[in-house]
C-alpha cells in the first residue's frame, strides 16, 4: 500500500478548491471550509476506486482527520486479505 | 438465485415524456455558489422537470403510451398486459394501472396492474411483462414506468430537494421468435429499507395531525416532515458502487459475455459521481455509458427507458443495439438485464403541460 503522501496528493488532486501543499494527516477534513456529505462522496469513490475498500457512512462518522482515514483503509485492507487467504 | 433467461419477447418502441416546467440547480437558493458547482460538477444535475399540481405519473405515462401505440400502428385490442411500475400513484387505491387502461382505451382483456419499485423498477417491469408475455401467449403489452418524486421533496433539505426530476415512459413489448434472449439477474435486501424512504403516510405511520407535518432539522442541517423522501446519501451510494459492479459481472459471467459485446451500458441516473465510479470499476468506456441526468436529475423507474430516449435516439431508431441495463435503488431492490433491441419506434422526448 502506498504512503500517506501518496493518499494526501490523491485528495488533493480530487478537490478544486484545494491547493496542492495544503493537506497534511493532521488535517480535519470536516473542519474544511464548506465540507459536506458530496466531499464525503468524492472520498469513498476515490477510495474504492484506488485501494478496493468501500467504507460506509458509519466508516466515515468515526474518524475525522486524514491519518484516521488512511489507517482506517490500512486496517480495513488487512482485514480484507486476511478473509482472501 | 434469481439469475434466468426469457426467449422470445422484444421491445418495438420506447417513449417517454415530461412536464414542460424547467427547475436549474443554479436557481436553489439553499446552497452556496460554491455548493452548488460541486454538486453540478459531483451528482451532475444541471436541471429537472417538475410536475405541478393536476399532472401525474398517470398522465405522463399515458400520454407517453398514447404516441408510441400510434407511432407502431398497433391495434389497442392486441395489447393484454400493462404493468404499471411507480411510487406516486394517483390515488391510494386504485392503482394507476386499470385506469390507464381505459384511459388509453384498451380492451377489457387487458390484464393490467401496478409494481410498487422505483429505481430498479424498469428491470422488475422488463422482466414480469416478458414471463406473463410468454406463460400467456400474449401478442402486445405495455410497461408504463415513472414517478413525480419531486412532489414528496422537502426545500429545505439540500440532500433530496435538488436531485429528483419527473418524467413518465411507456415501452411496447411484442412476442417475437427471433430476438433472442433476455437475461436478468434481481436481487434485493430490505435490510436497507430506511435508506431511501417516505416515512408517513402507509400503514406503518399513519397520518398523524400531531407529527406528519411537522419539520424536524437534522444534524447536517436538512430540514424535512416524515411526508417527505429521506435519503441516507453516503449508505446508498456506498451500497450501489459495491453490489452493482458485482452483480453487472455476474450477469456478464452468465451469459458468458465480456463488456466489449455490448454497445451501451444504461445505468439507472441516481449520482453521476456513483455512475461514474461503478463504470471505473467495470472499466466500460466512457462512450458507452450514456447521462441524461444533467438534463433531468435522478427520475427513479423512468431513467432507463428516459435516457434510451433523450441519449441514443437516432440511434435505437436506425441501429440494431446490443444493451446492458441497470437499476438500483430504494427497497433496497438492483438488478440487471442484457437485451437486443432491432431498429425500434422511439419518438422524441414529449414535453407536457
Amino acid at each position: 500500500m502506498s504512503d500517506i503522501n501518496d493518499f494526501i496528493k490523491k485528495i488533493e488532486a480530487e478537490f478544486e478548491e484545494i491547493s496542492p501543499g495544503s493537506l497534511n494527516p493532521g488535517t480535519n477534513f470536516r473542519e474544511m471550509k464548506d465540507w459536506s456529505s458530496m466531499h464525503a462522496l468524492i472520498i469513498i469513490a476515490l477510495i474504492d476506486t484506488e485501494y478496493g475498500i468501500s467504507l460506509n457512512g458509519e466508516h466515515m462518522r468515526s474518524v475525522s482527520t486524514i491519518k484516521e482515514l488512511f489507517d482506517l483503509i490500512g486496517k480495513k485492507k488487512v482485514t480484507q486479505q486476511h478473509i482472501n487467504d | 438465485m434469481a439469475v434466468f433467461s426469457i426467449p422470445g419477447a422484444k421491445i418495438s418502441g420506447i417513449s417517454a415524456c415530461v412536464p414542460s416546467e424547467i427547475r436549474y440547480t443554479k436557481n436553489y437558493d439553499r446552497m452556496s455558489e460554491n455548493e452548488k458547482n460541486l454538486f453540478i460538477k459531483t451528482v451532475g444535475v444541471e436541471s429537472r422537470r417538475v410536475t405541478g399540481k393536476g399532472m401525474t405519473t398517470l398522465d405522463l405515462c399515458v400520454t407517453a403510451a398514447e404516441k408510441l401505440i400510434t407511432e407502431l400502428g398497433w391495434n389497442r385490442n392486441e395489447i393484454e398486459l400493462l404493468v404499471f411500475i411507480t411510487q406516486s400513484k394517483d390515488y391510494y387505491l386504485p392503482g394507476n394501472g386499470t385506469i390507464a387502461q381505459d384511459k388509453l382505451r384498451l380492451s377489457r382483456n387487458c390484464m393490467a396492474f401496478d409494481i410498487g419499485l422505483g429505481c430498479s423498477g424498469y428491470i422488475y417491469g422488463l422482466s414480469v411483462a416478458a414471463s406473463i408475455l410468454r406463460a400467456a401467449g400474449i401478442k402486445k403489452a405495455l410497461l408504463l414506468a415513472g414517478d413525480i418524486s419531486t412532489v414528496n421533496t422537502s426545500y429545505e433539505d439540500k440532500s433530496v430537494f435538488p436531485l429528483f426530476g419527473d418524467a413518465g415512459t411507456a415501452t411496447a413489448i411484442e412476442n417475437s421468435s427471433d430476438s433472442g434472449k433476455w437475461s436478468f439477474n434481481l436481487f434485493s435486501d430490505g435490510s436497507g429499507f430506511e435508506s431511501i424512504m417516505i416515512p408517513d403516510g402507509g400503514m406503518r405511520n399513519r397520518i398523524s395531525q400531531d407529527s406528519s407535518f411537522v419539520y424536524r432539522t437534522f444534524e447536517n442541517g436538512n430540514s424535512r416532515t416524515p411526508l417527505h423522501l429521506a435519503l441516507k446519501g453516503i449508505d446508498i451510494f456506498n451500497f450501489s458502487i459495491g453490489e452493482v459492479p458485482r452483480s453487472v459481472r455476474e450477469l456478464l459471467a452468465f451469459e458468458n459475455r465480456t463488456i466489449g459485446d455490448f454497445d451501451y451500458f444504461i445505468l439507472h441516473q441516481a449520482n453521476k459521481l456513483m455512475n461514474e465510479t461503478i463504470r471505473k470499476k467495470l472499466g466500460i468506456e466512457k462512450n458507452k455509458v450514456p447521462y441524461s441526468i444533467q438534463k433531468f436529475g435522478n427520475t427513479s423507474s423512468a431513467s432507463i427507458p428516459l435516457t434510451v430516449v433523450t441519449e441514443l435516439g437516432q440511434k435505437a431508431r436506425e441501429n440494431n443495439l446490443s444493451l446492458f441495463l441497470s437499476g438500483f435503488g430504494v427497497g433496497l431492490s438492483w438488478g440487471n438485464v442484457s437485451l437486443n433491441t432491432n431498429h425500434i419506434v422511439c419518438p422524441e422526448i414529449i414535453n407536457a403541460g
